[in-house]
């Protein structure tokens, strides 16, 4: 099967930190939750550099000098931390967004995410900016000029900002409105935007694992110490800066400046962002149907409000009449059409109703619960074998059907979230010597939590639980991408030896026991 | 029952690994933050800024106005004289020995055309003796420039030559 090669290529890049830091701490997974560390570092290593911080334009430079030189192992260290944080979390949010580009988690209901993104990422850039400006050197005259260039050349505003900049003219009046704006006024911007940014998520985590946050710590500080981050000359408005070493992390537009018209620089860089902000509505992919309650068959229990990982489940007080306190209400705004909901519904209990149609709780439009258990009851019966093995895989990660074979069948799912529990019990019942459940890799689901809450689910730590007299051995989870074919087939292979041994030797003991049995009667 | 990776097996490689990447991502934070530099302005260069804010002269003259027009409006609004608002465009021309460097008409901005125009300008010109003669016109009442300076300059490598304007003094270099 073909895969695009940017997906191809961000799969490779998950794999190698896969084998370097295990699912749990592989940086990929956590490229959010880092950036938020990053920024945690950037706020205690700003609000420490505030103190010796000198706010004039005659003394700003100075100040900084005094932090770097003088100050090296106390301030120096944490001025460099806060640029170098700074640096990396522009990294870490344009990997994020490759990430979520990449693996096509940009359209659909994650329209809201991704174009909340964008505010995120250019208070980012403008933060960046006016932190360069507070230095006041070469560099920050460079970078405040050049902005001033870009601020003119919007026609609404008649004030000439750039002649702040000639010889004489810069106040500290300016420049303290640059401190205030970098100081509070971007900060709270960028903690309003980033609340924005996860609102239709549940359950946001914005810390990553300890062990990733100490060694990004760490690496940052051995580079701070390393290669300390250092200031031009003090600007001089009588000069221009000959040689700048530009951070391209934030000021990669400015040499544009030297070489085009202002206008065509806003063009480029507008025409970026709105190009950026309608990526969502540029793929013929479209959200499924989305989850519909059946209040028949729901009694309140909130199982689907807890799991759903969009907050697309309200509770509200029940409105049928029936003898339950509460119902549930999908907000179809909301809804990714996951089917987790489906999974977590108890009623979702293939059997209930063996002779009838299944009705659930909640269920999905196109694949509901009785589709399943029929697609359950059809691939048994169609596998032929000494073991027959029933796998059930989400749509985004391998294609199940690409693993059949004569003893091997595929179902699959929207989401491996979707499969209730009691659907593997009922497929071991009914005929499959074993059930494997295939998702996405772990810790990468593309709907965030399908394969954690299958994994706590049948380790009976998330109810619905895998009930006990489900046979473990007869049953295997595996996370993989379409890429992992090979990995998830060798798992197969050594699953079928396994239950063709655990066959073996429950025919054989049965054998013996039907023998130790004649031989009792023999004897009687 | 599950296979979640947990990485390479080998614990001691598997921190060795996870060393190299972050080296890798250090590695691309220090370079980027500095490098590769930028060449602002020629080693043998200087540039010419010319920073200013002037409103040009009112396009037509004010009108002293008659009695009888005067007694037309409210008590509180008779002004002597009826000064049309809108602001002649401004066209500025500089030379540097000769060789025109700048030439531009600003239209006055604002809904009556009365606002100031704020001049922004430079350019990078070689280091040296120059002749640089900068000339303005304000007022499409008067036929030509009617602000000009003529001035030999010598400049430094990356010295910026400020050219600002104030109505009573002309043209000032700094």
């Amino acid at each position: 099967m073909l895969v695009n090669p940017v997906k191809r290529t961000y799969l490779a890049i998950e794999s190698w930190f896969n084998l370097s830091f295990g699912t749990e701490w592989n940086p990929i997974y956590h490229l959010g939750t880092l950036s938020f560390f990053l920024f945690w570092v950037i706020l205690v290593t700003g609000l420490y550099l505030f103190i010796p911080f000198n706010g004039s334009i005659a003394g700003a430079h100075a100040s900084v000098e005094y932090i770097t030189h003088d100050l090296r192992y106390t301030a120096g260290v944490m001025r460099s931390l806060h640029r170098y944080a700074s640096d990396a979390v522009v990294v870490t949010v344009l990997l994020h967004m490759f990430k979520e580009f990449a693996s096509g988690r940009y359209t659909g209901f994650r329209w809201f995410s991704w174009v909340t993104g964008i505010p995120n990422l250019w208070t980012i850039v403008t933060l960046g900016i006016t932190g360069y400006w507070l230095v006041w050197d070469e560099m920050a005259q460079y970078v405040a000029v050049g902005s001033a260039r870009l601020m003119d050349a919007i026609p609404l505003l008649s004030a000439a900002m750039t002649r702040n900049f000639v010889a004489g003219e810069m106040t500290d009046r300016f420049f303290i409105l640059i401190e205030f704006l970098h100081l509070l006024g971007q900060p709270l911007a960028l903690a309003f935007f980033l609340w924005l940014h996860v609102k239709r998520l549940s359950d946001v985590k914005i810390n990553p694992p300890r062990g990733l946050a100490i060694g990004t710590l760490l690496a940052l500080t051995i580079l701070s110490l390393v290669k300390p981050a250092l200031s031009h000359a003090p600007a001089d408005l009588a000069k221009v800066p000959q040689v700048i070493e530009l951070d391209w992390f934030y000021l990669n537009i400015y040499p544009l400046i030297d070489i085009w018209p202002e206008g065509q620089v806003w063009i480029l860089v507008l025409g970026i962002t709105w190009f950026i902000t309608l990526m969502p509505w540029m793929t013929f992919k479209k959200d499924g149907a989305k989850a519909v309650v059946d209040l028949d068959h729901c009694n309140g229990c909130e199982l689907c409000f807890d799991d759903c990982p969009f907050d697309a489940i309200s509770v509200q007080a029940r409105t049928d009449g029936a003898k339950y306190e509460k119902e549930v209400v999908v907000n179809p705004d909301l809804c990714a059409a996951c089917g987790i909901c489906a999974g977590s519904c108890p009623s979702s209990n293939p059997f209930r109703s063996r002779k009838e149609e299944l009705k659930t709780g909640i269920d999905m439009p196109q694949q509901p619960v009785d589709k399943m258990r029929s697609q359950t009851k059809e691939a048994i019966a169609s596998m032929e074998g000494e073991v027959k093995i029933l796998v059930y895989g989400c749509d985004h990660g391998l294609n199940v059907h690409r693993l059949e074979s004569k003893d091997t069948k595929g179902v699959k799912l929207i989401c491996s979230g979707m499969l209730p529990p009691t659907l593997v019990e009922y497929a071991l019942k009914n005929g499959a010597d074993g059930v494997m459940v295939t998702g996405c890799r772990h810790n990468d689901c593309f709907y965030r939590f399908g394969n954690r809450w299958v994994k706590q689910r049948f380790a009976g730590e998330r109810k619905p639980i895998l009930r006990g007299r489900a046979d473990r051995d007869r049953i295997r989870v595996h996370g993989g991408s379409e890429t992992d074919k090979n990995r998830i087939e060798n798992d197969l292979n050594i699953f079928r030896a396994d239950l063709l041994k655990k066959k073996q030797a429950e025919a054989l003991a049965e054998k013996s026991a039907e023998q130790a049995e004649t031989s009792q009667e023999g004897s009687r | 029952m599950s296979c979640w990776s947990k990485g390479v097996g080998n614990k001691p490689l598997r921190y060795l690994l996870q060393a190299f990447n972050y080296t890798i991502f250090m590695t691309v934070v220090w370079y980027f933050a500095t490098s590769p530099s930028v060449r602002v302005i020629g080693e043998d260069e200087a540039m010419i800024t010319v920073a200013f804010a002037h409103a040009g002269e009112t396009r037509e003259a004010c009108r002293v106005l008659s009695q009888e027009e005067l007694m037309k409006l409210p008590p509180n609004m008779r002004k002597l004289d009826d000064c049309p608002r809108e602001r002649s465009p401004i066209v500025i021309e500089a030379t540097l020995d000769g060789k025109t460097i700048y030439s531009k008409t600003y239209l006055p901005p604002g809904i009556f055309n009365d606002g100031s125009v704020n001049l922004y300008y430079n350019s990078k010109v070689p280091v040296g003796k120059h002749v640089l003669e900068i000339k303005m016109d304000d007022s499409v009442r008067k036929q030509g420039f009617n602000h000009q300076l003529t001035q030999d300059i010598e400049l430094k490598p990356a010295q910026i030559l400020l050219i600002e304007f104030e109505p009573l003094k002309g043209f000032i270099v700094r």
